[in-house]
């Protein structure tokens, strides 16, 4: 299963026409102890750059685009009660959301692994 | 050069970002350093909550050398002082503190600050994003024979929970003889300081003015011991909000005055019968009668934090706006304080917090969140 990266520090792996969509590591170090997350509602329409969630840390909120487009097929409900899964486990059981892809051709002008690496070291 | 580019040099100097002098510990120490009231400061170092939660606990020693220690002294220092603070600083003994307000002439709180009678001056401590304006506002309006010193040679460290007094004790034997609200003048190593058991977190503390030169060895020495932890910005501001105390700039502002603020208290019982402070027709009307607005606390439903700016409802009515609000680590859930008209103060009072469009309830609380932790009698 191919995952992708993005500028804005969000994770998509991709099976079929389904992505799963997270922050990485590197974003949930950036913003610390989470303490809430609002993940998008099942059937919400999301245009690559929009807004798509919220994370808030103790400190602030920060919003997390929708890094291709797609219909939300579910919000991982399990943050309602652990928002600190994406600190303890941002690039698996911390997803944010699944969603239905539109454009699959807007996956090849994001990152992979290697090429996200090279981007947080020049941070 | 010429005269604009002279003009446009003094604007890039006066926006840069300054460094502290104990900027390198702070990196050193693994403090993520953020742009704070013109300074490079630690907002964290190995994370809010666990900072917040330490200091509850042990002892955390937070760096506020960004703010103005300021000393006064000549002849009737503390008459002039009462023409801009409505507190009674006649009333201050020697090697005692108080916590005042310095109000325009409408009343309106230009800052809150800390007032010290070190017997030969008064030691003024004020908030660092406002400095330069209380430096003015003082120059301007106390009579020309007191003499202000505004001491930048000087750091200014706080150590906050219920066991910085066995720490700070270690170094500063004086340290022990202390209650809340006293202060004291030191040795150590060679250096003269000046310790007081205040602080701005609701727990027990100090706060400790040095010279610069001497802040990396004392920040060392504290942090050598099993007790202590550095703590950034961040802890300071969750804790000082489940303690209930205002942040100048967010809930205070010139706006707002001292009854308006929930801060009666820093308006001294000799002063509200006297008069003769900035603003006192206003503030002994609001005494008398209640303000039309209020400074409350709020207990938030849910998980969701209700931060500053959040508007506040009764049903569809907008009554409100939240000047402070976050995530609180020892109460476990979102707080938030912010002002309300008098009629919708009481603690229990139902309302709503709007974020991102959607409605939040919430409850009117009495504050303190986590009761304040101070040492008012030694041995106690």
């Amino acid at each position: 299963m191919p995952r992708y990266y993005t500028e804005e520090h969000e994770w998509i792996d991709v099976d079929g026409d389904v992505a799963t969509v997270g922050i990485t590591d590197f974003a949930q170090g950036q913003l610390g102890d989470i303490v809430f997350v609002e993940v998008p509602d099942t059937g919400a329409e999301l245009s690559q750059g929009g807004d798509a969630a919220v994370v808030e840390s103790v400190k602030a909120a920060s919003d997390v685009y929708a890094p291709v487009d797609g219909t939300v097929t579910e919000g991982n409900s399990q943050l309602e009660e652990d928002p600190a899964l994406v600190n303890s486990d941002p690039e698996g059981e911390g997803w944010f959301f699944r969603l239905a892809l539109s454009d699959k051709s807007q996956l090849d002008r994001l990152m992979d692994a290697a090429a996200y690496k090279a981007f947080c070291d020049a941070l | 050069m010429t005269e604009t580019e002279q003009l446009d040099e003094d604007v890039a100097i006066e926006a840069a970002t300054e460094v502290l002098p104990l900027d390198a510990w702070h990196r050193g120490k693994g403090g993520r350093m953020v742009e704070f009231a013109g300074y490079w400061m630690p907002i964290q170092y190995e994370g809010i909550m666990a900072e917040h939660l330490w200091v509850r606990e042990n002892a955390g020693l937070f760096d506020v050398s960004h703010m103005g220690q300021l000393a006064l002294s000549g002849d009737k220092v503390a008459e002039a002082l009462e023409t801009l603070v409505p507190g009674d600083i006649s009333a201050l003994k020697p090697g005692r503190m108080r916590y005042s307000l310095l109000l325009d002439e409408d009343g309106g709180i230009l800052d809150d600050l800390m007032i010290t009678n070190e017997g030969d001056q008064y030691g003024i401590v004020v908030n660092g994003a406002v400095k330069w304006e209380d430096i003015g506002h003082l120059r301007e309006n106390l009579p020309d024979d007191i003499t202000l010193n505004h001491n930048e040679d000087y750091g200014l460290l706080a150590l906050q929970g219920p066991k910085a007094v066995t720490a700070l004790a270690r170094l500063v034997p004086e340290a022990a003889g202390l209650v809340f609200m006293q202060a004291t003048r030191a040795t150590w190593n060679g250096h003269g300081i000046t310790i007081s058991r205040s602080g701005y977190t609701g727990e027990d503390g100090f706060e400790i003015s040095l010279p610069n030169e001497a802040l990396t060895d004392f920040a060392d020495a504290l942090c050598a011991m099993d007790e202590v932890k550095p703590i950034g910005l961040g802890a300071r501001d969750s804790l000082r909000l489940e303690a209930g105390l205002p942040l100048y700039g967010h809930d205070l502002d010139p706006t707002i005055d001292p009854v308006e603020g929930d801060l009666a208290f820093a308006v001294s019982k000799r002063r509200r019968e006297e008069g003769g402070f900035p603003g006192a027709a206003r503030i002994l009307g609001h005494l008398a009668d209640g303000s039309p607005r209020k400074r409350v606390g709020l207990l938030v439903d849910g998980k969701m934090p209700v931060r500053e700016g959040a508007k506040l409802f009764d049903g569809n009515t907008e009554i409100g706006v939240v000047t402070s609000g976050g995530f609180a680590p020892s109460v476990g859930a979102p707080i938030a304080m912010g002002y309300v008209p008098r009629d919708h103060a009481e603690p229990g009072t139902a309302l709503a917090a709007e974020v991102r469009g959607k409605r939040v309830a919430c409850t009117v609380a009495a504050m303190p969140f986590v009761p304040h932790n101070y040492v008012r009698k030694t041995g106690a």
